[in-house]
């Protein structure tokens, strides 16, 4: 018998608020890596060094009683500096230096993290530190309307733009993408019914728990508009001149170089406002899991954002949006629908057990991903969202 | 062997006003004068890797106003020297004047804002941006390009950006490239790439261009036109120094040539002079 009960918890808005506050914090995450992968070329393994930093300078300065926007804002600071100290250290260096270098200063400062205990209490981790929106526990109708009208401001704003690309008859590069590719205009059709639908559930269960007022929707509230304001922003920097300057670099250095472009510097600057965007997201990283300690900013973290990143395509800060919320739904149903189907599974193959511990079912649910990662770099090298012309341009 | 007057013809005094025309908006460089002051002076340039002295106490002086050749067989160090003059290798040893300031302590990058811009000898683009953006890459003092003016000034981003454009059109029709504007410019042909680098480069308002073998690789109807629009960028007062094997590239275009051999200076002169020096002909024919 299969009992899918689990998975009906999925759609109530308590789960769904939780879902969306993981998937924002970690497209957050995931656009300052685009920054830095996706549009500079940097390759930066140490990704989640600047979210621990972010992250315990927020809530370390905030126990002091720094206000929390200026804590988010040192914190972010904090995290340019480490960016900025990394890249003076080693963008001279080739590509794949900075990848070991990155990697290894991650470690360095979770291990930090771990050992100077008078200041983060080590493995003990931090815990009730203060949190955004705490005092709000019962707001005013007024309020709640106000707050539900900027939630649906934002979802109108991305719908709009959804529209937009929806029926967009040029490309980037301005050629027309209607006429000759049909089956792209379909594909693209179907991509944007899926995501109106799961932007309206999503809306649904956002507005529902606002009304409801819960901690957690304040924070899913400050969170969203967060993260809408850095992808507007994001989105305007890398169309400007200073966005291509940085794709130059992506593409040939030399060529920047050769044009009077400070390549070190704009490198630099690359990797200080993916570092900074990192930062505000290991504030809401914190917030969301009241209470932190060094295990919680392993290297996997890292390639999560990886994976999110390369599940979009790379240098498509909309395709980023999608990776985490493609990898974080994959993430939900399959644990509740994991465990509901293992006795079917059992069934076929005797060697899968009937009954998933959670540690098995992690494991497996992490293979699988891996397994769909290599299917999509099979069928799909460009990413979702990625270009397939682009690949196949000689250098 | 080192010839130290100054170069005699003047290629400004034969600009028609026709030539020029489809240029007249991106000429930026003064006209040179008659006076023939060296653009681009480099002496005792020196340049070993590991115990192979790959240029050895090279000197070599550009004219302004005048396209100057530099030749040598295989391996005599001219790209080493190109690589040299712009700073992408650090020279051991020697000094490089430009527009009269020493620039060999400068990197690369200001070097190419102060208005030299190298091309290089397998044409390199930008393939994942198109033909457009390449060139837009190129133009100097854009105001978008600093992070905190992106948030201030978009108006006056957006002004420039238009101009540029134009700017950008203006030059890729007059080198051909103008049906490919939103290709891919990984999607050019070899030809095509030498040509945009071209283009690139004096879309950055230069006042020399080096270009490494512009000739290379390219067809014979191509390299006509290529020949064409450097005299005619040529006549609007751009300076060029230009490595190339192809000797009747160089004896249609320059004025003077250098030739490199084994890492020194062998010669200079005008191209007929060149084309029956013994130690010339040595040194590419052998002994």
């Amino acid at each position: 018998m299969l009992d899918f009960s689990g998975i009906l918890l999925f759609f109530t808005p308590g789960y769904l608020v939780s879902l969306i506050i993981f998937t924002a914090t970690f497209a957050l995450f995931s656009l300052g890596l685009n920054l830095q992968w996706g549009f500079t070329g940097l390759i930066n393994f140490g990704h989640i060094a600047f979210m621990t930093v972010g992250a315990y300078t927020t809530v370390l300065l905030s126990m002091k009683g720094v206000p929390l926007v200026l804590a988010v804002l040192i914190g972010a600071m904090l995290a340019a500096g480490l960016g900025l100290l990394i890249g003076l250290s080693t963008l001279r260096l080739r590509e794949d230096y900075l990848a070991i270098v990155t990697i290894g200063v991650s470690e360095i400062i979770r291990l930090i993290a771990l050992n100077e205990e008078w200041l983060t209490q080590g493995s003990r981790g931090v815990y009730s530190y203060p949190l955004p929106l705490e005092a709000l526990t019962r707001p005013t109708l007024i309020s709640k309307l106000g707050m539900i009208g900027i939630w649906t401001a934002i979802f109108a704003l991305a719908g709009w733009q959804l529209w937009r690309w929806t029926w967009q008859r040029r490309d980037r590069l301005g050629q027309d993408t209607r006429e000759g590719t049909q089956p792209g205009q379909i594909g693209k059709l179907t991509l944007s019914v899926a995501t109106a639908i799961l932007g309206l559930l999503l809306y649904w269960a956002g507005a529902v728990s606002l009304y409801d007022y819960s901690y957690k929707a304040g924070l899913m509230l400050v969170l969203v508009t967060v993260l809408a304001l850095v992808y507007w922003r994001l989105e305007a920097l890398v169309r400007s001149p200073w966005g291509r300057v940085l794709k130059a670099i992506r593409e040939d250095e030399e060529i920047a170089k050769a044009l009077g472009k400070n390549v070190f510097w704009y490198k630099l600057q690359s990797l200080m406002l993916g570092g900074a965007i990192a930062g505000i997201a290991g504030a809401f990283y914190a917030w969301q899991l009241s209470f932190i300690n060094p295990d919680g900013f392993i290297p996997l973290i890292t390639f999560q954002a990886w994976t999110i990143v390369v599940l979009g395509g790379a240098g498509n800060n909309a395709g980023t949006l999608l990776g985490a919320a493609i990898f974080w739904a994959y993430n939900s149903v399959t644990r509740f629908l994991l465990p509901a189907i293992a006795p079917a599974l059992h069934a076929i193959v005797p060697a899968i057990p009937p009954t998933l511990d959670e540690g098995r079912a992690g494991a497996f649910r992490i293979m699988i991903i891996g397994l769909l990662l290599i299917v999509l770099m099979m069928a799909r090298p460009q990413g979702i969202l990625g270009k397939k012309e682009e690949l196949s341009l000689g250098r | 062997m080192v010839d130290e007057t100054p170069h005699a013809s003047d290629p400004v005094e034969s600009l028609s006003p026709s030539d020029g025309q489809d240029l007249a908006e991106v000429k930026t460089v003064d006209r040179p004068n008659n006076l023939p002051l060296p653009l681009l002076a480099a002496s005792g340039l020196i340049k070993s890797f590991g115990g192979l002295v790959a240029v050895d106490q090279v000197s070599i002086d550009v004219t302004n106003g005048s396209i100057t050749g530099l030749i040598g067989p295989n391996g005599a160090g001219k790209t080493t020297l190109f690589n040299l003059l712009s700073n992408f290798i650090h020279p051991d040893k020697g000094r490089v004047l430009f527009d009269g300031e020493p620039i060999h302590q400068l990197q690369s990058y200001q070097i190419a804002q102060r208005g030299m811009i190298r091309t290089f000898q397998v044409a390199r683009v930008l393939s994942r941006l198109s033909v457009l953006e390449n060139m837009l890459l190129a133009a100097q003092h854009q105001t978008g390009e600093n992070f905190w003016l992106t948030w201030f000034k978009q108006k006056q981003i957006a002004a420039e950006e238009r101009q540029q454009r134009e700017q950008a059109m203006t030059i890729l029709d007059s080198i051909g490239l103008a049906h490919m504007t939103h290709e891919y410019a990984g999607a050019l042909s070899g030809g095509q790439r030498k040509l945009l680098e071209m283009g690139r480069a004096l879309m950055s308002h230069p006042k020399l261009i080096l270009l490494d073998e512009p000739a290379a690789g390219v067809n014979p109807t191509l390299i006509n036109q290529i020949c064409d629009r450097i005299l005619t960028w040529n006549r609007d007062g751009l300076t060029f120094l230009i490595i190339e094997h192809n000797m009747d590239v160089i004896m249609s275009l320059c004025d003077r040539v250098w030739v490199l051999a084994e890492g020194r200076n062998l010669a200079v002169g005008s191209p007929t002079e060149i084309q029956t020096n013994a130690q010339v002909l040595e040194a590419y024919l052998g002994q």
